[in-house]
């Protein structure tokens, strides 16, 4: 299954809904594209929905990381929400858990953005 | 008992290494391994054909990785080589250093010997053969052998 991603705004932030496998290939593409065509918009306040992601490999990790940091160099912020048991595990397993601002509830992560 | 020994030569393309990470998972959930064992022994399958297919091969359709898997009944060992230039000593940081936490890329073999029991990389010539080894009924990260 390839990826799928479809966006909202909500309070002025952008919510990514992503489905699929994010790995090398097609899915690392699709969420590097979203990212550059919101940031383009000057859309910089982004939750990426990862409640549908059945599966990351190491790419889809660097595309995660690079999307944060892309992010946030130009003055954004990005956060995750709704992660699956087995995408958590692996951000545990990087250490990557604590970089990202993890969310579990659609609500409080949009009131977490900066205003 | 008798070895159940599956091999295929492939060429080097993403089609290929999605083929080597179903095969592992087909063959996993044959065996009596959990089922996050057999997401992980899959996972780990396809970063070691993405390094041979990507970092090894680099896409030349010219260069084949080859994949055996092999039952011995209490363990699933894996072999994945490729005929590139070889793994080094600096195409395996520790993407846990404070200074490796953002890149963009660098965590496949940490996420491979992470997943499975046993990791052993050789040399060939030309070319990188790593053995991917777990064992039924043992959860834990892998020693490591480079030769």
């Amino acid at each position: 299954m390839t990826m799928k991603a479809t966006s909202r705004r909500v309070d002025g932030v952008t919510i990514l809904d992503l489905s699929g496998r994010i790995t090398l290939g097609e899915g690392s593409v699709v969420l590097r594209d979203q990212i550059r065509d919101l940031l383009g918009k000057s859309e910089k306040k982004i939750l990426l929905n990862l409640g549908d992601v059945t599966y990351i490999d190491s790419s889809g990790i660097g595309e995660l990381v690079s999307a944060f940091t892309t992010v946030r160099n130009q003055g954004g912020e990005l956060k995750l929400l709704n992660l699956t048991k087995k995408v958590h595990d692996l951000l545990q397993i990087t250490k990557l858990y604590t970089v990202f601002d993890v969310k579990d509830d659609e609500a409080s992560a949009v009131k977490a953005f900066t205003r | 008992m008798t070895l159940e020994r599956v091999s295929y030569t492939l060429d080097s393309t993403l089609d290929s290494v999605n083929k080597a990470e179903q095969t592992a998972e087909a063959l996993a959930a044959k065996m009596p391994f959990e089922e996050e064992d057999c997401h992980r022994i899959a996972m780990a399958v396809r970063e070691a054909a993405v390094n041979a297919v990507l970092h090894g091969n680099a896409y030349d359709p010219k260069k084949k990785m080859t994949v055996s898997f092999v039952n011995t009944g209490d363990s699933l060992v894996i072999k994945i080589s490729d005929q590139g230039r070889g793994l080094r000593d600096e195409d395996i940081p520790d993407p846990l250093a404070e200074e490796n936490l953002l890149k963009q890329s660098g965590r496949g073999i940490f996420l491979i010997r992470s997943f499975m029991d046993e990791v052993k990389i050789r040399h060939l010539e030309p070319g990188t053969e790593i053995t991917l080894v777990k064992h039924i009924g043992h959860s834990g990260t892998a020693t490591e052998e480079r030769q």
